[in-house]
């Protein structure tokens, strides 16, 4: 039905006020374009309240714009997540306490009324995907907060989303932990080839996994520039040397700082996140 | 992976039993120093004190409560006291628990209609506040008139008592989700029906069970306290008022009996806690002692 080169997320014209005109209302975002096409990995970066996580759910119909429009797969982003094509990982893991790892990951494909043995192979698949295949009958609290997040990864993939949509998953993690992470989300998906919507504080981290940055300004929310990262793929340890690498963290923080206000460093801001969010959940 | 410094069964018996000791020795050592002279086998202690509260008629000694549970409940019957509070305690539990189960239904009924209709929580949580601010020795007799001096009116008493706690709790318990686990569940597109069972629901079981634990003694006491004016001969409630009516002839019957409705207060107490322990295992939640 869609064409093969046609983008996963066409946005057009779109702004975003919260509260009611005139009483106080705050434009999150103010004329946003972007296009995405498929197989993309495209990081969203910038200041506290420049609006990527607002731009975040307003790809995944979490929240709504208040002008302009959002197609995903050429449908609105509401009969795309009707259509369960999204998958979602937050700062937090969110992972229901009350059910084991494997039963975590069965939870979307039991809304989606799949059968049992189908559910059980697929989340099998997932969580060996996400090198958890030992874990399967563990409680979230029994593992550390990295395999928390993998969890939460196998989940997001367990459906095959056309989309993932990914809001700081790895804020609240330790640096070691993070480019782990980052090695451990890059091969994911390279092996299932889909699109990745990235946000982050972390200027190092979006340039190592993306194929685009895509860097934002605060007051009014909106996009400033776009930066291709051409770095070869498959990335590692080696790459964070490369001298393009290099240049491209600079690219990335010179187009930061050109917007004004200064870029705060990353641990400190995502661990004041985490405590005002309440942890873990 | 144990998570908490949780001490084996030994111990915790061994601090039930050593703090009864406790209760024994005080209880005792005042009557010793202050209540009425003690006379056993032809042995004899005048207490130098005279404490109002420890003579044997306000504070009988543990041990006449204790030979009261053998002794026959009524002169030339041929069931014990312990027998006949034992068979009591039953009527009155069964009366209790049902009360307590039609309580906690309509308490999670009620909750899941107030979560999701604000209106309907703006405009009847008030009654429902004030419904427990009404005396239930006031409430009793017209609930045993209106609905006839029989178990019913006990029921009624005892799920009365239930629905109150459960319903704040679950009111809490079924809003408890993290935002973003009712927004994973949106991004699955899941409706409602979905959402309640199996995100609201599991996650408002902790909330669930220490209102029950409340609950199941106060459906306990509801039942105890409708028995009267309900009528019902064979409950705890009627023991306690035959036996306050013998209480000059016969204190220590009073006290055994007021025992007797501790113990099933315990007993349901610890079945609601054994549920919890049951239905909530595998979370990471240290359980608490009550």
């Amino acid at each position: 039905m869609t064409e093969p080169n046609a983008p996963v997320v066409r946005i057009s014209g779109v702004d975003k006020q919260f509260g009611v005109e005139g009483r106080g209302a705050t434009t999150a975002l103010s004329g946003i374009d972007l296009t995405i096409g498929r197989g993309e990995f495209v990081s969203l970066i910038g200041p506290s309240g420049c609006g990527k996580s607002t731009l975040l759910r307003l790809i995944g119909d979490l929240t709504a714009p208040t002008t302009g429009s959002i197609e995903v797969n050429g449908k609105t982003a509401h009969s795309a997540r009707l259509g369960r094509e999204y998958g979602i990982v937050f700062q937090a893991p969110v992972l229901f306490e009350w059910r084991s790892v494997e039963e975590n990951v069965r939870l979307p494909l039991e809304l989606l009324g799949m059968d049992r043995s189908e559910r059980e192979t697929r989340a099998h698949a997932m969580l060996e995907l996400v090198e958890l295949g030992e874990f399967t009958r563990h409680h979230a609290h029994q593992l550390s907060g990295g395999m928390q997040q993998r969890v939460a990864i196998a989940r997001a993939l367990a459906l095959e989303p056309s989309i993932m949509l990914m809001d700081e998953p790895f804020g609240a993690l330790d640096e070691m932990t993070r480019e782990r992470m980052n090695s451990e989300v890059l091969r994911i998906w390279q092996r299932t080839g889909t699109t990745i919507v990235f946000v982050t504080h972390s200027i190092p981290e979006a340039v190592f996994l993306s194929t685009r940055v895509v860097v934002m300004s605060a007051r009014p929310g909106r996009i400033t520039e776009q930066i291709e990262v051409d770095l070869p793929h498959p990335r590692n340890e080696e790459t964070r040397e490369d001298p393009r690498y290099f240049r491209l963290v600079t690219q990335v923080r010179e187009a930061l700082r050109a917007d004004g206000g200064p870029v705060r460093d990353v641990p400190a801001a995502s661990e004041e996140r985490v405590v005002a969010e309440g942890g873990i959940g | 992976m144990p998570r908490s410094r949780e001490r084996g069964w030994p111990w915790r018996i061994g601090i039930f039993v050593a703090f009864a000791a406790l209760i024994l020795v005080v209880w005792e050592g005042v009557k010793f120093v202050g209540g009425d002279p003690w006379r056993y086998f032809g042995w004899e202690w005048h207490p130098p004190l005279d404490i109002r509260y420890a003579s044997d008629l306000n504070l009988p000694h543990v041990w006449e409560i204790v030979g009261a549970l053998a002794a026959p409940v009524r002169r030339n019957a041929d069931a014990s006291l312990g027998q006949f509070l034992v068979g009591a305690a039953f009527h009155t539990w069964r009366a209790a628990a049902i009360g307590f189960v039609a309580g906690a239904v309509i308490g999670i009924g009620l909750a899941a209609l107030f979560v999701h209709s604000r209106l309907l929580e703006r405009s009847l949580v008030p009654y429902v506040i004030a419904s427990q601010t009404i005396p239930i020795v006031a409430l009793a007799p017209m609930i045993a008139f209106a609905f006839g001096r029989d178990v019913v009116s006990v029921v009624i008493i005892a799920t009365y008592l239930t629905f109150f706690p459960v319903t704040i709790a679950m009111i809490r318990g079924l809003r408890s989700p993290d935002p973003r686990a009712l927004e994973l569940m949106r991004s699955y597109a899941a409706g409602r029906w979905s959402v309640f069972w199996k995100l609201r629901m599991p996650a408002s079981l902790p909330y669930l069970f220490t209102a029950l634990k409340i609950s199941a003694t106060a459906s306990i006491v509801g039942a105890i306290v409708g028995e009267g004016p309900g009528g019902i001969p064979d409950g705890l409630g009627r023991a306690i008022i035959n036996f306050n009516n013998q209480y000059i002839s016969g204190p220590e019957k009073l006290w055994a009996t007021i025992v007797a409705c501790a113990a099933l207060g315990i007993a349901f107490f610890s079945i609601i806690r054994l549920a919890e322990q049951f239905a909530l295992r595998g979370r990471g939640a240290v359980p608490d002692a009550a």
